[in-house]
């Protein structure tokens, strides 16, 4: 039963606010007269915070068909609209903060900003792949001029560039993969396509559409060996921008594989409550070697970088390719143990680069030689950034820690041995390129010695991203049940 | 009395951490408070030990079985994945929890002298005794594993920062070997989680005490190829610990370029929750393989104590000398434990409660001398017996424990363990007991060469040993020789529980 478009408006209310929050951005970008006027900023940041709270005002129930089937409202798109307007939320408050974007026209930078949101709701809940190529789309192009958006620095430039050349190429092999589906189908409907496959027995198109695919989607998530634009593209972007594609993104991009392979290359099996295959593509072991390439090629080239952008940029690398492990074990608990690992990464990750933007402003610089002694010169940051560190490399009592436990947990719990043996090994891997920032912030000696303020904005920014990472770290009982509740899915 | 006594293992876990946070709080500059604020948090939960050491019911084993636990403290915690905050003491986890308060205290104290950065000195090591003090009361795995975890931040950061020359590498070597074995055992962990019920519930636990009751093992863990592969993996993870040889080559870095204080608390209590943890979880969980890799325990365990030894001779860094004879001696645990015997099994106990006094002792006379002579070259002394007698009366006295000279408690616990294994390793022990002899030549030679011969002129007006330092060692001195000629209170502890934990094993053969 699909909803017609005048009522699903009722279940569009953050697009809405979203969209609404962008147009007065454009507005607010042709009368004002002054350009870095903090007023573009405030009002992104009211947008978005309405859209949060918007997000979640109509329960979702068993979830509800949308737009003539184009799109879900469920338990689990909310999920990913909370979390990645979040995620948004953050990056704003790390953007009006940041010295790099200073002096540039402000509106026009929240409006790819928002974009990019409303392109990450649309991608969270579309079931239709002519809806979710255009979000993909909607995504990525605000994107690209997000990563370019510091006019004039050449890095930059080269990052948008790189961006473009290979979204466009990705989603060029995406959309091929998308057109063999509609030949194998006849529809567009995501659900039509799962319907079609399981019962025909066209394996090898399938097999090319499921791996075409998983190019496009690969990219939005920067899985090895779709990943090479990434590190050039975060070492190049504004970092508020390169904190955003390291979790925003990269959330709608998992929001979509899920969504996109467990509904057209699986069915739920109302029996065991786990999903199995339809197609007779064994997309998982794809996608298990995909991981397990993901997470080393991202650690072991991380442990050479000696930018901390670089660095975080691999390193967000081997975290999917963590992410990775729950989406190929087709069981609720693998999911719940990605939604789960989504919202600590949120925190920490963003924490991470938080204060990576709070020391290049004080400093001008991002390699690890410019954190030396920063123990000493700003303790707070410093502890701050130990502890983000640490909660990324996966050790308790930190809430990185327990999102690993529920990876592991379940990827042991089906069997998947050799997989969770890599992932062991990743994490000390791990453990050694976070420590070096560690060893230069606290047991290195610096050469200049004068104390770093850290300004109060910035101060209680960073406790309200330690807060949750300690936190959960210790009792993360509600967000481990946020994650399980998360899980269903609409089918229709 | 009552909240003190209900939750006393909590106090004694979480005092320390209180502490830190209160040293946290302190204003700049005021380094004096911050010490005796440390020397308060880690002296409350010595108290309290004094009290476990009076409540404590001898004639109840414990071991796996619930309600023969003391102190028990038992909430749920995370009610989805069934962890829980479950605490509790028996004989194996008593004398070293009682060695932990101990040690922990005379560390701070010893630490009074570090001038550099006081705050976050004694803050992180607080941080660090509430994890060991964690992991010795803990009896759910998960709650194990995640104070086993905490332990090494502090610990990374104590050697890193306040460590010597090569801190940085000997901080993330340990970090890393260490990291490596705890992700071994997580794997473990998670393994045994889902493959064990909860009679009670049917649901999955991480309960140690579910996990030795032999029938709440699913039908895959129930293969021998499976239970060996999850005993190697906590048996990596504890060896390296210990640390068993080849897993030992982090040790030597570590102790040597701690600080003094810490090298006491890594060689008095980290190296024993290696063997605590075999104890206390592979063991009875997999008594089938435990018996079926006790012979190769045996083995790594004479390597050890002889390899350990030649090592320590070779040295002719003080330090690196003592550093080398803890692996020898966490040998004699092994070889004790492997001979499932009750004799032998208690004198690994008693063997590093002995151990984690006398190592202490060791490392804080090597402070001691370092820090007024700013090396540790055994070559570079001679004669100091005659410039500072009272140092050299320690020294003798904690070379002697350690060479394991009746009437000393090192002499108890190696003579148990030998007494122990002697009937099921015959020509192990008899290696084993030919290493004693490497054992008592490196000190006597070491104590020769510093001590005795003519006196370097260097060192005549060498300052006396001070009176916070003798406060810090008469303790440990006493004890070493009261528990050397009187053992029975301290066997009487463990014994109950270490006969169960035996029987336990061998009830399977």
């Amino acid at each position: 039963m699909f909803l017609g478009n005048l009522d699903s408006l009722r279940y569009f209310l953050p697009e809405i606010a979203v969209t609404a929050t962008i147009l007065l951005l454009v507005v607010l970008h042709v009368v004002s007269k002054n350009r870095e006027s903090s007023a573009p900023g405030v009002l992104s940041l009211v947008g978005v915070g309405a859209a949060i709270l918007l997000a979640g005002i109509v329960p979702p129930g068993a979830g509800k068909a949308i737009f003539e089937g184009m799109a879900a409202y469920d338990a689990f798109a909310v999920f990913f609209k909370v979390l990645t307007a979040l995620a948004t939320l953050v990056v704003i408050l790390m953007s009006m903060d940041s010295r790099e974007l200073a002096g540039r026209s402000q509106a026009e930078y929240y409006v790819f900003l928002l974009s990019t949101l409303l392109g990450m709701f649309l991608l969270s809940s579309a079931t239709d792949i002519v809806m979710v190529y255009l979000s993909l789309e909607l995504v990525s192009i605000p994107s690209y001029l997000l990563a370019g958006y510091l006019k004039g620095k050449e890095k930059s430039t080269e990052a948008a560039m790189k961006y473009v050349v290979y979204g466009a190429t990705a989603s060029g092999v995406m959309i091929y993969g998308f057109s063999l589906l509609f030949g194998l189908a006849g529809s567009t409907q995501v659900a039509e396509i799962g319907r079609a496959l399981a019962a025909g027995k066209a394996v090898l198109p399938a097999l090319l559409a499921a791996v075409m695919v998983a190019v496009g989607f690969g990219y939005k998530i920067a899985a090895v060996p779709f990943h090479m634009w990434s590190p050039d593209v975060y070492e190049g972007s504004p970092t508020p921008a390169t904190a955003f594609f390291s979790i925003g993104p990269k959330a709608a991009g998992f929001a979509v594989l899920v969504r996109f392979y467990y509904t057209a290359f699986a069915a739920s099996d109302p029996a065991t409550g786990m999903w199995r295959l339809t197609a007779d593509v064994d997309w998982p072991l794809l996608f298990a070697a995909l991981s397990a390439v993901t997470m080393t090629v991202g650690n072991l080239v991380a442990v050479q970088q000696s930018n901390v952008k670089r660095l975080l940029a691999y390193s967000s690398i081997a975290h999917a390719g963590y992410m990775l492990m729950g989406f190929v074990l087709l069981s609720p608990a693998g999911i719940q143990a990605v939604l789960f690992y989504l919202v600590v990464y949120l925190f920490m990750n963003l924490g991470a680069f938080y204060v990576v933007v709070v020391v290049s402003n004080a400093l001008g610089g991002e390699d690890i030689a410019d954190f030396t002694g920063l123990g000493s010169r700003a303790p707070f940051a410093a502890v701050s950034l130990a502890i983000f560190l640490f909660a990324l490399t996966g050790i308790p009592p930190f809430s990185g820690f327990i999102g690993k436990v529920y990876l592991f947990a379940e990827v042991l719990n089906r069997g998947v041995y050799w997989l969770a043996i890599v992932a062991g090994l990743n994490s000390v891997v791990s453990l050694y390129y976070y420590a070096r920032i560690v060893r230069a912030m606290f047991l290195a000696d610096p050469k200049d010695t004068s104390a770093i303020l850290v300004p109060a904005v910035p101060r209680a920014m960073l406790a309200l991203l330690v807060a949750p990472t300690l936190i959960f770290g210790v009792y993360w009982e509600p967000v481990a049940r946020l994650a399980a509740d998360s899980v269903r899915m609409l089918v229709f | 009395m009552g909240f003190i006594d209900s939750h006393i293992l909590s106090l004694m876990t979480f005092l320390p951490l209180l502490g830190a946070a209160v040293i946290l709080c302190v204003p700049k500059g005021k380094d004096d408070v911050v010490r005796w604020i440390a020397a308060a948090a880690s002296f409350l939960p010595l108290m309290l030990a004094v009290r476990l050491w009076f409540a404590y019911d001898r004639t109840v084993a414990g071991v796996n079985v619930a309600n023969q636990f003391q102190f028990v403290e038992q909430y749920s915690w995370i009610p989805s994945i069934n962890v829980e905050y479950f605490m509790g003491a028996d004989g194996i986890s008593m004398p070293m929890l009682l060695l932990t308060a101990l040690l922990s205290f005379l560390a701070v104290i010893g630490s009074f002298g570090i001038e550099k950065k006081v705050k976050g000195y004694m803050a992180l090591f607080l941080l660090l005794e509430t994890g060991m003090m964690g992991v010795f009361a803990s009896l759910d795995f998960f709650l194990f594993y995640v104070f086993w975890e905490v332990m090494l931040l502090p610990m990374y950061f104590l050697i890193g920062i306040w460590g010597g020359p090569r801190k940085e590498y000997a901080a993330i070597k340990f970090f890393l070997y260490t990291l490596l074995g705890s992700i071994l055992m997580l794997i473990v962990l998670l393994a045994l989680y889902f493959n064990t019920t909860n009679p009670e519930t049917g649901g999955h636990t991480f309960n140690l005490l579910h996990y030795m009751a032999q029938n709440s093992h699913s039908a895959w863990l129930k293969g021998f190829d499976v239970r060996v592969l999850m005993f190697l993996g906590l048996f990596i993870g504890f060896a390296i610990k210990v640390p068993l040889f080849p897993f030992h080559t982090w040790l030597p870095d570590a102790h040597v370029e701690a600080p003094t204080a810490i090298s006491v608390i890594l060689a008095g209590v980290l190296l024993k929750m290696g063997t605590y943890g075999l104890m206390r979880i592979s063991f009875p969980i997999f008594p089938d393989v435990t018996i079926w890799f006790a012979v190769p325990m045996a083995v790594l365990g004479v390597i050890n104590i002889v390899y350990g030894a030649l090592c320590a001779m070779a040295q002719s860094d003080l330090k690196k000398m003592v550093a080398y004879s803890s692996v020898s001696h966490m040998g004699f645990c092994l070889l004790g434990m492997a001979a499932l015997t009750p004799v032998g099994m208690v004198g690994a106990a008693m063997q590093m409660f002995s151990h984690g006094m006398i190592t202490a002792m060791l490392f804080f006379l090597v402070g001691v001398v370092y820090d007024r002579a700013h090396h540790r070259q055994i070559d570079g002394f001679g004669g100091l017996g005659a410039v500072v007698p009272i140092y050299t009366g320690f020294v003798s006295l904690a070379f002697f424990a350690s060479l394991g000279l009746p009437g000393l408690s090192g002499f108890i616990a190696e003579q148990m363990v030998f007494l122990g294994s002697f009937e099921v390793f015959r020509t192990l022990v008899i290696i084993g007991a030919l290493g004693i002899i490497f054992v008592a030549a490196f000190h006597l030679w070491a104590l020769q060469r510093v001590f005795l011969g003519p006196l370097n002129p260097k060192y005549a007006t060498l300052e006396e040993i001070n009176a916070r330092e003798i406060f810090c060692l008469a303790p440990l001195g006493l004890l070493v020789m009261i528990v050397g000629v009187w053992p029975m209170p301290v066997l009487n502890l463990m014994n109950a529980s270490l006969v169960r934990l035996v029987d336990l094993v061998k009830a399977v053969s």
